[in-house]
């Protein structure tokens, strides 16, 4: 025990010596401080840094209903999975590390498994964090996404079929999703029935993208609003809608111009049948192949 | 005064031979805990140890077997959790994350939150590091075969970079107004991976386990983890705390030392080093009892702080 005695004074007196050589000493503990608080800098810079870069959502990952803005998701999700646990589809997934959603954070693929659109929203009732905002209680005020129409090559309707799938399904059926009757221009005899999303109704579900009959990617993809929507243009008034608001035409009645050879059919009817209208001269018959398969009734 | 304790000192001040100073003294790999197994028997060596594990695992459990078995008494991670559907817990350190991220969370993580504060503020900040996070299970495993296979040296940062780095994480959470942290931090992805899926989190916990064995001893837990500093600054006040009541039977043996996560704590208390109890009331100090199974003569005892009694 004397030898522990001895050292203890040692110390005593090792600390009064410091003292008296205080700006030594002084400046080696600023030395060692700014040298560690320098490193713990560094390693959260770089975490944040990283934050940062890994945050981009990827276009097919989707947020839970009622998330807020991806910007203050990130600051409000704890990634604890609540909203997974409470969901009774297995739609929500937290993200793993290698995963490019930001890890932890709940997301779903459409393709995989969509939102089935619950009612009662009881991934947002499980949030503890806001970072699923229950402002939102009519499920279908969801906005998780925008389905778009992004193949128009190999949608079956736009081939001229009738498949109609993401219309049936849709949860919003004749809202989000309608089908436009177009003139068929490739058969000039039939129509075509065009699935058409209105971002007014759509909620992102992505029922849509998941029943797509398309073998591997769907030809209809939910993607972030930011994605599939452009800004709308405030600047320019759209006259039907003012015209509505004003209950008349701001610029007064429009001054009607007869279309020669048409005098008799109403105003803007431009149909005509065969004979009918000004004369055009008859284009040669074309000698073969060509878009006119020759065919008749 | 090591040579004349270990050879002719009084049989209470002997050295045991496998001890941290007995093997160095004969220049073999030490087997800190050899003594306390042979005057106490291997379980009441490994008592605090053993409960240790069983919290650390049964909370695990508890999280587990809703996933697992569909028994959902636990839903969340420790990040936040909901108990039997009534009680609401939340990691205090991500809340003030996510308030320095500029986010107010809803009463439920407050409520939860403020639970898990109180608990941990009155019974002991760093009972988190030692009886519930699944982290102390890696680095405790790093520290364990450092020891077996008697690596020495290695350079860990200073102690204190763990509270400097603590700061930076809210400076960084209010910079990018995210929790960005939460990238990183191998605390929750860990125990998230466990309930969640892991991903690549199994790099980052290797990492974690290779870095503490070859080199940084105690390095993340001890060293760098702003989590453990956040809980550390909890513990301040807090009730529960290791004693060297015993101090007087010490036999300077260092096995305590060698198997303590944090052996800066244990100087004061056990050789009255500016103080004068018996009490290890350092911060840092995780309360694992560790100190208490390795220990042949009995020194410590886990107490309260109210306790300054020496026997």
């Amino acid at each position: 025990m004397h030898g522990l005695t001895t050292n203890m004074n040692d110390k005593v007196q090792s600390t009064g010596r410091a003292a008296a050589s205080a700006p030594a000493s002084r400046r080696r503990f600023l030395k060692d401080a700014a040298g560690v608080a320098g490193g713990a800098g560094l390693l959260a810079l770089g975490a944040g840094m990283y934050a940062r870069q890994a945050s981009a959502l990827p276009a097919t990952a989707i947020r839970p209903p009622g998330a807020l803005s991806e910007d203050d998701f990130l600051a409000a999700c704890v990634r604890c999975g609540l909203c997974v646990r409470d969901c009774p589809y297995d739609t929500l997934k937290l993200a793993e590390l290698g995963d490019k959603v930001a890890t932890g954070t709940p997301y779903f693929e459409a393709r995989k498994i969509p939102c089935e659109m619950c009612e009662d929203i009881p991934c947002v009732v499980a949030c503890p964090t806001g970072a699923l905002d229950r402002v939102l209680t009519d499920i279908g005020n969801a906005k998780m996404g925008l389905a778009v129409l992004i193949d128009q090559e190999n949608c079956l309707n736009f081939l001229g079929l009738r498949c109609d799938v993401c219309y049936r399904v849709c949860p919003v059926i004749d809202k989000a999703i309608t089908l436009e009757r177009v003139h068929n221009p490739r058969s000039d005899r039939h129509a075509m029935l065009l699935p058409t999303v209105h971002s007014e109704y759509c909620t992102g579900c992505g029922k849509c993208e998941k029943a797509c009959v398309l073998p591997g990617e769907s030809a209809i993809k939910v993607l972030p609003i930011k994605l599939a929507q452009g800004s709308k243009a405030e600047h320019y008034l759209r006259g039907w809608e003012e015209k509505e608001a004003a209950g008349q035409s701001l610029i007064g009645e429009q001054v009607e111009l007869p279309v020669r050879g048409l005098e008799d059919k109403a105003y803007g009817d431009t149909r005509v049948k065969q004979g009918e209208g000004p004369s055009v001269p008859v284009p040669a018959a074309p000698s073969s192949g060509g878009l006119d398969s020759g065919w008749k009734p | 005064m090591s040579a004349q304790t270990t050879t002719g000192g009084t049989p209470q001040r002997k050295v045991p031979p496998n001890s941290i100073r007995g093997a160095a003294i004969r220049g073999v790999v030490a087997r800190p805990g050899r003594e306390a197994i042979e005057v106490k028997g291997w379980l009441r060596a490994h008592k605090w140890l053993l409960l240790r594990r069983a919290s650390q695992l049964g909370i695990l459990a508890l999280f587990l077997v809703g996933p697992w078995l569909g028994w959902w008494f636990v839903k969340g991670n420790l990040a936040s959790s909901l108990t039997l559907g009534v009680l609401p817990l939340t990691d205090p350190f991500l809340i003030a994350q996510q308030l320095a991220a500029g986010q107010w969370p809803y009463q439920e993580a407050l409520l939860g939150g403020g639970i898990v504060l109180a608990f941990y503020l009155l019974f002991g900040g760093r009972l988190f590091c030692s009886w519930v996070c699944p982290v102390n299970i890696v680095t405790d495993a790093a520290a364990w075969l450092r020891r077996r296979l008697g690596l020495k040296g290695g350079k860990a940062p200073a102690g204190n970079t763990r509270y400097w780095l603590l700061g930076f994480v809210l400076v960084i959470a209010a910079a990018t107004g995210s929790l960005a942290w939460e990238w990183v931090n191998p605390v929750s992805m860990f125990h998230r991976g466990l309930i969640f899926g892991f991903g690549l989190a199994w790099g980052i916990v290797g990492g974690i386990f290779f870095y503490d064995l070859l080199i940084a001893p105690r390095g993340w837990c001890g060293h760098l983890c702003p989590q453990g500093a956040f809980y550390a600054l909890l513990g301040r006040a807090s009730v529960v705390k290791v004693s060297a009541d015993k101090r007087s039977a010490c036999n300077d043996c260092m096995d305590c030392f060698a198997v303590c996560p944090e052996p800066q704590v244990i100087r004061p208390a056990l050789k009255g080093v500016g103080q004068d109890h018996p009490l290890i009331l350092d911060a840092d100090c995780t309360a694992c009892g560790r100190c208490v199974d390795v220990c042949g003569k009995d020194v410590f005892r886990i107490t309260t702080r109210f306790n300054r009694s020496e026997s």
